[in-house]
This record gives structure tokens, C-alpha cells and sequence, in this order.
């Protein structure tokens, strides 16, 4: 077990470097560069001076070298953009990023495994929860989030963009989280609808499928009662798929959090990275995708770990 | 379910090819009176039933975009003239709006079918070629086992474990910002390509390694059969299977994906008539609240996502999310 979790600490340790290197060394490559922002009439000697001051005059080795000492250090350089190192930016946006994504994937499984359970054993409802499933695996965050946005902004139920309202923090911490408690649900439902189908789908899918396992007829034989042969019995076989997509979950919701975050202007990583991208603001670019890809090791690291809590097998063996 | 799923899926196709004939509007035509402008109402009773028609409908306010109908002119839709499906012409008292318009007064139904022959055609092709990479790439590493297995089988899982979205966005936006459409075009096909082979080499793999041990490709090696013809004649063919069902998660994704990147601005120009040009107006809330119309893409989207899934589920598989 203990060298499982080294080696996939080793992975996502690499996949974290990977990324922001290629990132780094992708949007270097790209044609223009961040000396663009200061528009067509600067003079010669601050674009030079700006391209001095962001490497972007060494050679491509030298100022990824240069970066890479640096980040070692959490030093991840400055954005051009906002003015301010990487490290506050990045702060900032990945905990908004997480917490939309937690609570998406709160709502998701809240969601999901229990109607899975229901419409997999046959129960009350079956046919209707598959449809409403299927409606909402075709609808993903793109469609989600516009519509809800729109039915937001119609209804004034909920507000329909933004992270807090402009006054926020006027009245104090409380009132801020209210505040962003208020602003919450439209994007996290958005992101979560979809997720929360293929889940429902998944765990649909398992549990008829262990309902059909010799163990369970036994059980039956026996004269446990349906309901615990549905919870107690066929449940722990049925989620070792659910927990194995639980890894894959994260790489959704970090994609589907663009477009979310995107069209209800929530101000995370993937708003952040749009914008870095657009202006090649060159180390904002590797920070975001060091970030990005911290998320995803994070996310498949307890994705493992959630199939070894689920799965003696893969305890004893060592890999899932 | 699965001839539901066929028949919007049909539908859909149809739409795109017919779509000149279609359309009652050309899809770039830009009505001055028509900003903003509602879907136009086809009535059909008017002191008893009559033919389908349309009332002269003159724009009131441009401030307010407030329109009326002038219920003492109705004007009768023109049948099969001018090479299109129906119309009413402009000098007789058009346009008709089946959808509304846009923010230029351009028509969005008609725009809507170009724009799913542009969306529908770039994600067929990309899921033709992430097919054929894919088992490319899939059927050597299988095949040839060992080290160029290891080797081609590690760049998949990294490419697999990556956020497509993310590096779809990076690609793009690393290449000049404005480009001709059919430059975008060959851009996001290759993209598109790039993203969606891992998904299907993997399972290439997995099952040409499995059928590389059973006896018919022993006896095809015996009689001198080298190893593409192999794999191009025995091996690739069996997972046919295989790829029909990749086909049915990479077509969806790909819709998707250049509607996203669209959306944000990094995909085909605006006046490039596409699913995802046509949304960024969606993008603008205090208009979307007065123009739901603008909607439209979106639900064309939906129709072909839900089209695929219905012929998946029923097909006895659970359709699952692939990004976006």
C-alpha cells in the first residue's frame, strides 16, 4: 500500500511539472507575446525593457531553467496581466475553483448514487429516473449553465453571475458568506446535473448487475429482506465502477468548470487561465496549468484511494 | 430508444444537408428592421382555417425592439419558389423569422441549419480521424508488445489523464488568434484528432493483444502474412465493434467542444454561421433574458447529444459524460 501511494505521488508529482513546463513552453512558442498588452505606440526601449523582465529576451531553455529554479521555490513568477506574483493569483482562483467543484461533486453523489440505487434494483420510479438521466447526461455544463443562468436572471431567484455581490463584505464575514452561499447554487447545479446522471447511470448499471450475483440469490434464500440486500449486500459490490470514476470525475469538472465559470463569470482557474492564455501572459499560463494539474493528481489520488477502501483486491495487490 | 435516438439524429442530418433549401433567409442576410426581433407567429385561422401565413409585422419602437402585427395585411408563405422550402420575400412583406433574429437581424433558423452543417461536419471528420489514429496507434501497441507497447501506452494514459478541455484551449490559443475559417477549421480538426485518440487506443490495444494469441494468427504468420497485413487484415477488423461505440462518445464531445471554444471567442469567426458563434450572444445575460430565442443552438446541441445517447441506452450500455 505504502509504496501504491508512493508511486502515485511520484506520478502526480511529474504530471504537475509536465504540464506547466509544456505550458510554459507552448504559449513561448506561440506567435506574440505579452509585449502586445502594451499596445502599438510604445516605444522601443519599454518593449525591450518589459521582454528583459519577463526572460522572454534568453533562449527557451534558459528562461524555462530560470522558471523552474524559481517555482521550485513556489516562486512562480509574475503576471503581467494583473500586475501581481502568480502565487496570490493562483490562490485566490483555485480555492474558488474548489469550492465550486466540491460542491458540484457533493451534489452530484448526493444525487446520483441513491436514485442509481433505486432505478438499478428495479424500485419505484425506474423508467422516470432513467429519462430524467438521460436528459441530463445530453445537457452538459455549456447548456446547463446558460439555462440556468437564463432562468436565474428571469426569475431573480437566485443571482445570475459573479462569486459576491459588490457590497459583501460590508457587513462583515457572515453576511459575506451568505453572500456567497446565495451565488453558489446556479454553478455548482449546472456543473453537477451532468455529473450526477453519469454517476446515476453508473451506479444503475452496477447494482443490477450485482443483483444478479450468486451471493445475492443465496441472501434471498435465506430470507434477508430486499431492502438489505439492496444496502448491506449488493451496494458494496456495486460501487467499485462508481469509486473507479470518481478519478475520471475530477477531470470533468475541471473542464466542465471552464464553461461554467465562463458564462456565470465565477472568478476561478479556469476564468484565469482563459484570460493568461488570451494575453500569452507567459508564467500566469504555467501557473494555472501547475495548478490544473495539481487538481488532477489530488483527484485521482483519492479516486485510488477511494477503490482500495471499496475493493479488498486492489488493497492486497497493490494496484488498482 | 434507439429509433428515437436515429430519428433526431436523422432529423439533425437532414437539416444539414438540406439546408440551402431549408433555409428561408440566407444565413448572412442582415435585416436593418429586424434586431432582436421575436420569432415571426404563423397563424393559420383568420375567420375560419386558411393556409399557413403571416401577418406584416412593422417594427413599433427600436429603443424598446417593441414589434407589431398587422393583423389587416396577412401575407401567404410562399411554397417551393426560388429554390427554397418556404419564404416570404422581403418586398412582400418579410422577412419570416422562424427562430427570431439575432443582434445583427440575422436570421437564426436558417443560420442555425448552416451552422450545424459547419459543427456536424468538423465533428464527424475529427471523430473519423481520432478513430483511425486511435487504431493505429492502438493496434502497433498491441501488436507489437514490449517496449513500444510500454512506450505508446504511457503517452496514452498521459494524454487520457489530461483535462481535454484545458489542452484544447492551450492549442488553440497558442496559434494565431485570427484565422481565415477554413484555417480554424483544419485547426480544430487536428485538435479535435489530437484529444480523442487515446480514448480509442487504449481499448485497440487491449483487445488486438488479446487476439494476437489465438490460433488464426499463428496460421496467418505460418503462411507468410507480414505483420501490417496482420494487423490491417485480421487484427484491426475485429474491433470494429469496439470503435462504433468510441464513435458514439467522440461525436457528442466534439459537437461540444467546438461550440465551447467557440463560445469563448477562440474558435471559428463570427460571421462563420456555427453552433458555437451563434451562442456567444447567448453570452450576454440582460439580452438573453429579452431574447431566449438566441437559445436556439443550444437546444440544437442537446437534440444531438440526446439523439446519440438515446441509440446508446438503447443499446443496453449506461452512455457516460466524456469531457467537456
Amino acid at each position: 500500500m505504502i509504496a501504491f501511494l508512493a508511486r502515485r505521488l511520484l506520478f502526480a508529482f511529474a504530471l504537475v511539472i509536465v504540464v506547466s513546463s509544456s505550458a510554459l513552453l507552448l504559449t513561448r512558442l506561440a506567435p506574440g507575446d505579452v509585449t502586445a498588452q502594451l499596445g502599438p505606440f510604445a516605444p522601443a526601449a519599454e518593449v525591450a525593457g518589459t521582454r528583459a523582465r519577463f526572460d522572454l529576451d534568453r533562449g527557451a531553455a534558459e528562461q524555462w531553467l530560470r522558471w523552474s529554479s524559481r517555482a521550485a521555490r513556489f516562486d512562480f513568477g509574475d503576471s503581467f496581466l494583473y500586475n501581481r506574483p502568480v502565487r496570490e493569483l493562483l490562490g485566490g482562483a483555485a480555492v474558488n475553483t474548489a469550492v465550486l467543484a466540491a460542491a458540484a461533486l457533493l451534489v452530484a453523489t448526493a444525487l446520483g448514487i441513491p436514485l442509481g440505487m433505486l432505478s438499478g434494483s428495479g424500485g419505484a420510479g425506474a423508467g422516470l429516473i432513467r429519462g430524467v438521466s438521460l436528459v441530463c447526461l445530453s445537457a452538459p455544463p455549456l447548456l446547463t449553465s446558460l439555462l440556468f443562468v437564463f432562468l436565474a436572471a428571469t426569475t431573480r431567484w437566485f443571482p445570475a453571475g459573479g462569486m459576491t455581490s459588490v457590497d459583501a463584505l460590508d457587513g462583515g464575514w457572515s453576511t459575506w458568506l451568505t453572500d456567497v452561499a446565495a451565488h453558489l447554487p446556479v454553478p455548482a447545479l449546472a456543473l453537477a446535473l451532468p455529473i450526477a446522471a453519469t454517476f446515476e447511470r453508473l451506479q444503475a448499471q452496477s447494482m443490477a448487475e450485482a443483483l444478479e450475483q450468486p451471493f445475492i440469490v443465496a441472501a434471498a434464500a435465506r430470507g434477508v429482506a430486499p431492502r438489505d440486500i439492496i444496502v448491506r449486500h449488493a451496494w458494496r459490490v456495486s460501487l467499485r465502477p462508481i469509486c473507479g470514476v470518481y478519478g475520471i470525475a475530477v477531470g470533468a469538472l475541471l473542464s466542465g468548470s471552464f464553461v461554467v465559470e465562463f458564462v456565470t463569470a465565477w472568478p476561478g482557474l479556469g476564468r484565469l487561465t482563459y484570460e493568461a492564455l488570451r494575453a500569452r501572459d507567459i508564467y500566469l499560463v504555467a501557473g494555472c496549468a501547475a495548478a490544473g494539474g495539481a487538481f488532477l493528481a489530488a483527484g485521482s489520488l483519492v479516486g485510488d484511494l477511494l477503490l482500495a477502501a471499496a475493493d479488498p483486491r486492489v488493497r492486497e495487490q497493490g494496484a488498482p | 430508444m434507439t429509433r428515437a435516438g436515429r430519428w433526431l439524429l436523422g432529423v439533425v442530418v437532414v437539416m444539414a444537408v438540406a439546408a440551402p433549401w431549408l433555409a428561408p433567409n440566407p444565413p448572412d442576410r442582415s435585416f436593418a428592421d429586424a434586431l432582436y426581433a421575436p420569432p415571426t407567429p404563423v397563424h393559420v385561422i383568420d375567420a375560419g382555417l386558411r393556409r399557413p401565413f403571416i401577418y406584416e409585422r412593422r417594427l413599433m419602437s427600436r429603443l424598446e425592439r417593441r414589434f407589431e402585427e398587422n393583423v389587416s395585411r396577412p401575407i401567404q408563405l410562399q411554397w417551393f419558389t426560388a429554390g427554397r422550402l418556404v419564404t416570404v420575400p422581403e418586398a412582400a412583406g418579410g422577412p419570416l423569422l422562424l427562430l427570431g433574429a439575432d443582434a445583427f437581424g440575422r436570421d437564426i433558423f436558417s443560420r442555425l441549419v448552416y451552422g450545424a452543417r459547419t459543427s456536424l461536419a468538423l465533428a464527424v471528420l475529427a471523430t473519423l480521424a481520432a478513430l483511425v489514429v486511435g487504431a493505429l496507434i492502438g493496434g502497433i501497441a498491441g501488436y507489437a508488445g514490449g517496449r513500444v507497447d510500454d512506450l505508446l501506452s504511457r503517452l496514452t494514459e498521459f494524454v487520457l489523464v489530461l483535462p481535454a478541455m484545458y489542452v484544447a484551449l492551450a492549442l488553440r490559443a497558442a496559434m494565431p488568434l485570427v484565422l481565415s475559417p477554413a484555417a480554424v477549421f483544419g485547426l480544430l480538426l487536428v485538435i479535435f484528432a489530437l484529444l480523442g485518440w487515446p480514448i480509442v487506443a487504449r481499448g485497440v490495444r487491449a483487445i488486438v493483444a488479446s487476439e494476437r494469441e489465438r490460433e488464426y494468427v499463428a496460421a496467418g504468420h505460418a503462411l507468410g502474412a507480414g505483420p501490417w497485413r496482420m494487423l490491417a487484415r485480421h487484427l484491426l477488423p475485429s474491433t470494429v465493434g469496439y470503435l462504433a461505440v468510441q464513435a458514439t462518445l467522440l461525436l457528442p464531445a466534439f459537437v461540444l467542444a467546438e461550440a465551447t471554444l467557440s463560445f469563448v471567442g477562440l474558435g471559428f469567426p463570427d460571421p462563420v454561421p456555427t453552433w458555437g458563434t451563434m451562442l456567444q450572444d447567448a453570452a450576454n445575460v440582460s439580452l438573453l433574458g429579452r431574447a431566449p430565442w438566441m437559445l436556439a443552438p443550444a437546444a440544437a446541441i442537446f437534440v444531438v447529444v440526446l439523439g446519440v445517447n438515446l441509440v446508446v441506452q438503447g443499446r443496453g450500455r449506461a452512455p457516460v459524460q466524456l469531457e467537456p
